[in-house]
């Protein structure tokens, strides 16, 4: 789960970090009033989306008077969000974020994430901030520093030292860079981050070190210990159709072809939309329904692929186990007689008891093309698209 | 012997009496594995399906002499029963549970440094359709019946993906020695390596099967332990040749291992340790086939 800019710098100030002053303003009026309360003479409006790159789409407005950031939150509140991160159809700005404006002397980069090798946390820092950590893995790949963190015995100071000074921090700054960096871990460790990226991390022309922006992810399958995290889930900012999925336990991911999927299973979800590519056609989803696949699970994900109005055709490519086809054919026939599909379907059992499961299939009144392998069910959806 | 387990092996369920715990329980039993019992805290001294159910694994594996355990309770608590399994004596746990936080999944490995190589756990899971020995034993949630006995070991991530490959081999009358699944999250018990090299050294496995997919370091480290160190042939298909890019991890993940996580890159690594590569999922069965017919 992905959480705004503004809740991430609120973690991490509650871990010691400091951040530049700001408010989180819903109107144009309301931004004008944050931008007093601040006070000073320059500021900055960021829309809040959950995207980087907000700076280089429009998202992120410099001003000089409280009332250039009334105009400038008008301007961003209510409209899209266009950035390379987000697709084409962009993210809702509902939230805007005033911040006192920052006197940069130096732009860094930290980043905390899982080391699936080490399978420990590694801390991920530049003297590059300010880029993607993809460009400077590109361009000044010299510059970055790793390092790993033993997760029982937490992150040591003397760790959080050599980064700071690895970062080439003047001697009086370490301190409080140490602090920062060991904030930024604790938050990671203590509520189930899975990525934690400050940049910039910036020194200011003051010599206070602050976190300039921030992004956070979690882990979903923590969430159930991390009320005060998962209250901040903003389901404006995640595709309509994720969202009801993932509201009814399923797992899907809107991609961009014309031939919806309903699997079970991540593996054979991955292998079928391999196999449609292969026969020339597109998947317009990933989907799965679990390995269990239960009738309720199926209603719901023909109810959630017959939403996508690009889906030209319709695959369900179903492994029986435990569960046994006959028992998922019957899932189908229950769900087509509550669903009107409009478009051709292709179905593939296999496993337990198949051939019960397809003479259930056969004997009810469903309009269907069977499909014997995962082969056979990939070249059959292209056909059927005409 | 096959890998892990044998007809032999004692097994103990953990969320014995839970209605998964069960079902699974009672499927193993009618498959012919050897479970001895159950643990649920609270119920120690009853019965449940006729066999014994014990408060702690400590007891039920002073009592029942079980090597192996099987998880089947929620993901909150699934970290704090494998770590009793370990510090019980169990020798090979699986956790089928999906949804164990990655941090807990990491505090498990840690505690498990505690212990010697021999004296050492092996978790398979989580997130995954466990172990089977095709005749012998199933220390999982698979249909059986797709399995037939067999030389060929497998091992996969993903478990309708594994059963998907089972089917292929035993429709070519090709059948299995054990089939490990692994499991689907980030941070796992065994890596493909571990199992890998326990198939190397079983004298009833032939060929394995490996079905990975996108993300993460390991197929291409059990590609180098195989070029390095397995003399039997190993065959892989990568899922996912076709997924987007960038929609699980974020930015920062990407640094890490910039390099040889996408299928493409997997398939092109895997190809040059002299893996032979399934070029699509309908086709698992048959590659190793020809490999077999070759070797």
């Amino acid at each position: 789960m992905d959480i705004h800019e503004y809740q991430a710098k609120k973690i991490l100030s509650d871990f010691g970090v400091t951040i530049p002053r700001g408010g989180i303003a819903y109107s144009p009026e309301n931004a004008e009033n944050k931008a007093r309360e601040i006070g000073g003479n320059k500021w900055v409006v960021k829309a809040q989306v959950h995207s980087g790159a907000r700076g280089k789409a429009g998202g992120i407005i410099v001003c000089d008077t409280p009332l250039a950031v009334a105009q400038a939150t008008d301007k961003l509140l209510g409209k899209k969000l266009v950035t390379n991160q987000t697709g084409p159809e962009g993210k809702i700005v509902n939230r805007i974020y005033i911040e006192e404006a920052t006197e940069i002397k130096r732009e860094l980069y930290l980043g905390l994430v899982f080391d699936r090798s080490s399978e420990s946390i590694m801390v991920v820092a530049s003297t590059e901030g300010g880029m993607s950590v993809e460009e400077i893995a590109k361009k000044k790949p010299e510059s970055i520093i790793r390092s790993k963190i033993e997760v029982a015995v937490g992150m040591q100071q003397f760790q959080a030292r050599e980064i700071a000074f690895g970062l080439g921090i003047e001697p009086e700054l370490i301190r409080r860079a140490s602090e920062t960096i060991i904030g930024c871990y604790r938050a990671f460790s203590e509520l189930d981050a899975t990525m934690v990226e400050v940049n910039p991390l910036v020194i200011s022309n003051q010599d206070q070190i602050l976190a300039l922006d921030c992004k956070m992810s979690f882990d979903n399958n923590a969430l159930f210990r991390r009320n005060q995290v998962s209250e901040l889930r903003d389901k404006t900012q995640e595709n309509t159709n994720e969202v009801y999925a993932s509201d009814r336990g399923l797992n899907y991911v809107t991609l961009d072809g014309n031939i919806g999927n309903i699997i079970n299973g991540a593996g054979l979800a991955m292998a079928s939309m391999d196999m449609i590519k292969l026969a020339g056609g597109e998947p317009a989803n990933f989907l799965d329904v679990g390995g269990g696949a239960t009738p309720e699970k199926i209603v719901k994900a023909f109810k959630l692929i017959s939403m996508d109005e690009k889906v030209k055709v319709i695959l369900v490519n179903i492994f029986a186990g435990i569960n046994r086809c006959d028992w998922v054919a019957e899932g189908i026939v229950q769900a087509l007689e509550k669903i009107e599909i409009k478009v051709p379907l292709v179905i593939r059992l296999a496993g337990t008891n198949v051939e019960k499961g397809n003479e259930i299939l056969k004997k009810s009144n469903i309009n269907y093309i069977e499909a014997n392998t995962l082969e056979d069910a990939a070249n059959k959806a292209v056909k059927a698209l005409g | 012997m096959a890998v892990i387990i044998d007809k032999n092996t004692k097994i103990i369920v953990q969320g014995f009496t839970g209605k998964m715990g069960s079902f699974h329980a009672e499927e193993m039993i009618k498959y012919g594995s050897n479970v001895v019992g159950g643990v649920t805290p609270g119920k120690g001294g009853s019965k449940h399906l006729n066999l014994p159910v014990f408060n702690t694994v400590k007891e039920a594996v002073k009592n029942t002499g079980a090597t192996a355990s099987i998880l089947f309770v929620p993901p909150a608590f699934a970290a704090d029963s494998a770590m009793e399994a370990a510090d019980a004596g169990i020798k090979s746990c699986v956790a089928i549970v999906d949804g164990i936080p990655s941090h807990d999944m990491i505090r498990i490995k840690r505690y498990m440094r505690r212990y010697t190589k021999n004296e050492k756990m092996s978790l398979v899971g989580p997130n995954c359709a466990g172990i089977i020995s095709p005749g012998k034993s199933m220390l999982g949630i698979m249909p059986g019946h797709i399995y037939k006995e067999g030389r060929v070991g497998i091992i996969s991530r993903s478990g309708t993906l594994g059963y998907e490959a089972a089917q292929q081999l035993k429709n070519l009358n090709i059948g299995v020695s054990t089939s490990v699944g692994i499991g689907g999250d980030p941070i796992n018990g065994s890596s493909f390596k571990d199992i890998i090299g326990k198939f190397e050294e079983d004298d009833e496995t032939d060929a394995i099967l490996m079905i990975g997919e996108i993300g993460g370091p390991q197929e291409v480290a059990a590609g180098e332990f195989a070029k390095n160190n397995m003399k039997k042939p190993v065959i892989a298909y990568i899922a996912g040749l076709t997924a987007p890019k960038g929609r699980v991890m974020g930015h920062a993940g990407a640094i890490v291992s910039a390099y040889g996580e996408s299928a493409v890159e997997k398939v092109e690594i895997l190809k040059e340790y002299g893996i032979t590569i399934s070029k699509n999922p309908s086709v698992m069965g048959e590659t190793v086939k020809n490999v077999l017919s070759k070797s």
